[in-house]
This record gives C-alpha cells, structure tokens and sequence, in this order.
C-alpha cells in the first residue's frame, strides 16, 4: 500500500481536515467543531467537501456514506476517511 | 443561423445622423431608437464601440435616452477590433454571436481582419435588423426580456464578491437574497422549459419535461408545478429553479428538480429542498425523489443525501409506481419540520393546501 493514510494518524487527519474547513470557511473550525449546524454551508461547499476528500486521501464516498452526519466535524470526516482506506485496502 | 446575442454599434452616422466632435448637434431618428428597443425587448444585449469623446459620446446618448441600453460600451480612440472583442470578452460571447454595425468601410474591414466570426453590417442596414433571422430569436421568454437588466446585475455582484473578504455566509447575506417559489401558471411555463433543458447539471432526474405536458400538469390537481426566481439588491437572477411534484396518500414524489447553475453557490438547490422536507411534515407525508446518477449530477444527488434521503424501503413508496425509467432510483425521506433558510428570504405558497388553478 503506498497509499498516504496509511501514514496519517487519526490525529493528524483530523489537523488536516479543521485547517481545511478554517480555509474554506473563512472562520477557525476546531475538530470538533460541527460546520453545518449553524447552516454554514452551501450544496457548492458539499460537493467541493466531498471532491476534497475523494481526492486528496484516494476514496469513492458514494451512495449511502453521503449522510451529512458523515462530514458533519473534521473529527468524523477523518474516520470516515480512514475507515473508506481501510475497507479498499481489504478488499 | 447562429443567433445574435450582442449587437455592437458604432454612434457617427450609424446610430445617430451627424459627427458628434462636428456637428455639436446629432439627431437619433425615431425609427432607429424603435431598433433599439425591440432588439432588447428581444433579450439581444447592445454595446458601443466609436471613435469619440467618451464623456462627451456617454452624455449625448443620455440626453437622447438610450444609454440604459448599453453595456460594457468602448468609446475611444482605440482599434474597433479591439474594442469588439472586448465587449465579447466582457459578456462571455463567442465572435461568432456578435455583430457589429459601422457606417465606415475601412472599420468594418478592420474588425472583419482581425475578428473574421463577427458578423458586420452598415449603416444603411439598420433599419431592416430586426427582420434578419438572425435577430430573430424564436421563443422570447420573459428572462430573454431582462437579459440587459441580469447581465447589469450580475457584473456587479461578481465585482463585489471579488472584493470581499469575510466568510461566504456573510457575503449571501449582505446580498439580501430572495427567493421566491411560486405555482406555475401559463406565462411560467417557457421559462420552466427553457430551464429544463439547459440545466443539466443540476437535473435531478434528466428527465425533460415537454411545453405541452407540463400545461397537462398544470390542471391535474394531484400535481404541482412550481418554479423558483431569485433576486438580489443588484436585480433579478431571473427563473433559477423548477420542482414538479406528484401527491400520492402518504407521500410526495418530487419528479423532477434542476436549478440553475448560476445560483448553485447560493445553496438554492439545499433552501430549496428544506422548504420541501418542511412542507411535506407540515401535511404529514414522506417525500419521495426520482433519481437517476449521471456523470455531471452527483452535486444533486450530494443535495438530496445531505438533506437526509436515503434508498431505505418504506411502506409509503407501495402505492407511487415505478420510477420514470430503468436506471432512475427511488430516494426516500422520512420528513420532520426544518428551519427556514439564514442566508435569504423565503416567498412560497403553502403546499398543504392543495389548489388546482
């Protein structure tokens, strides 16, 4: 596996992700911060969210793991991403 | 025919009879001005491009009363050619949907040298443009009508989103979006067309939905139709959205749901949704979407999957038929009440009614 989360702590994920949202949204986002409880967030900040994932860590989010509860903090967007890698690596 | 969709003119002796420098004096002709408007009326946008005094040339046509009529328009010393790609540039058209009107031999030549697609015509040609095919769009949809009024708006807006510098909540907000869903009537329906159509990229199901069918639908009282139009405190954005929706005893299946592209970074598409899912709780149903994944719709269907639809069976889906088409997917919504969008202001009738024009 040459795959770069193999490399990347759940912790280190989770930095990555909150600076991400931080830049996006103009705004400090921590790891746990929930950016889409104060409505933040438009339907064009999803889709880049989704496509940032997709391509930076190399997983497909598709059909049923698009909940929003799945991108809801940098926290839970980092599991998701871990878990995603981890089932391709299995498969 | 590639249509016109931007006609430029040149003001000497074109677009009004005498030099400006020279005469002091020039006088717009009735006929001409007539011109004018019908070709705006047409939602064919007009610019300038002269060789003139720009303050002088800008307050003559005030004075005559058509400055409103022209966009980005280029009056100085500069290259005709120059000046018309420009206005091109500025609008986003292709050469080859622009024209160029000019008394001059050598200016014409000079724009057909250096941009052969723009279509030249001279100034005896002014008067019969509007009898030219080319000129002669086919459906004139009420958006068409304010095409010069959008365009204004929307050069604004992006100027002042370049320049701002907050979070983009903040921007939607200093905006004053409003968002205005509406049952559909006659005069709607060219515009829900045309919108079908041409959004592809936010058209949940594909699915196009002809002029003829969606009158049908008009008068079926187990269906609505509603279209969505979005204004700003720079002007209107014009038809952004259409919903068709189908009543069935415990659920609405939403046949079909395009927004425009121009406001998806608005969140049109999620206030949209929201007001639906609270809608459908209002009147204690379940929704229901028709779904088909293509390659350039995963942003609607992120839309539906982050408002809370799943492909999870429900007992409601029994009774609503099968899906539009092979590949199209039932998503399904257990609905609970929403809160109105933060960003703008909501205008909408209340679906729970239901009411058959």
């Amino acid at each position: 596996m040459t795959d770069r989360t193999t490399t990347l702590t759940a912790e280190d994920l989770e930095k990555e992700l909150a600076a991400y949202l931080s830049e996006k949204t103009k705004t400090e986002v921590g790891p746990a911060d929930d950016v889409f409880a104060s409505g933040l967030v438009s339907s064009m900040f999803a889709m880049q969210l989704v496509v940032h994932l997709e391509s930076t860590y190399d997983v497909a989010i598709i059909g049923p793991e698009l909940k929003i509860d799945n991108f809801r903090t940098a926290q839970v967007m980092a599991a998701l991403v871990l878990r995603l890698s981890d089932e391709a690596g299995d498969a | 025919m590639t249509l016109v969709k931007c006609l430029v003119w040149d003001l000497d002796n074109t677009l009004w009879q005498g030099t400006l420098l020279e005469d002091g004096d020039v006088r717009l002709p009735d006929e001409v001005r007539a011109v004018i408007v019908e070709l705006d009326s047409r939602g064919i946008l007009q610019s300038v491009a002269s060789k003139n005094d720009h303050d002088l040339a800008w307050k003559k046509l005030e004075e005559l009363g058509v400055a409103e009529y022209f966009l980005v328009p280029r009056i100085g010393w500069g290259r005709k050619s120059d000046a018309v790609m420009g206005i091109a540039r500025d609008l986003q058209f292709a050469l080859s949907t622009v024209a160029f009107v000019d008394d001059t031999p050598t200016e014409r030549a000079e724009v057909n040298y250096h941009a052969p697609e723009v279509r030249c015509y001279t100034e005896q040609d002014v008067l019969s443009l509007i009898g030219l095919p080319e000129f002669s769009p086919e459906v004139v949809t009420v958006d068409a009508r304010r095409r010069r009024e959008m365009y204004r708006a929307n050069a604004l807006r992006t100027e002042e989103q370049e320049s701002f510098d907050g979070p983009d909540e903040d921007f939607l907000r200093s905006l004053d979006l409003v968002m205005e869903i509406r049952r559909a009537d006659d005069d709607d329906l060219s515009r829900v067309e045309e919108l079908t159509l041409r959004t592809s990229q936010m058209n949940a199901t594909g699915v196009h939905y002809p002029d003829r069918v969606l009158r049908g639908l008009l008068a079926d009282p187990a269906h609505e139709v509603l279209t969505i139009t979005l204004t700003d405190r720079f002007g209107p954005h014009g038809a952004v959205g259409v919903l068709l929706l189908e009543r069935h005893p415990g659920v609405w299946r939403l046949k079909l749901l395009a927004t425009s592209c121009r406001v998806v970074a608005f969140g049109a598409g999620t206030v949209l949704l929201n007001w639906l899912v609270d809608q459908a709780a209002q009147a204690g149903v379940h929704l229901a979407a028709d779904f088909r994944p293509t390659d350039r719709n995963r942003m609607m269907e992120i839309a539906y999957r982050f408002a809370g639809f799943t492909q999870d069976p429900c007992v409601c889906l029994a009774g609503i038929g099968d899906p539009a088409g092979g590949d199209v997917q039932c998503l399904h919504l257990v609905t609970a009440r929403r809160e109105g969008p933060a960003t703008m202001r909501l205008l909408s009738p209340d679906l729970t009614v239901a009411t058959s024009i």
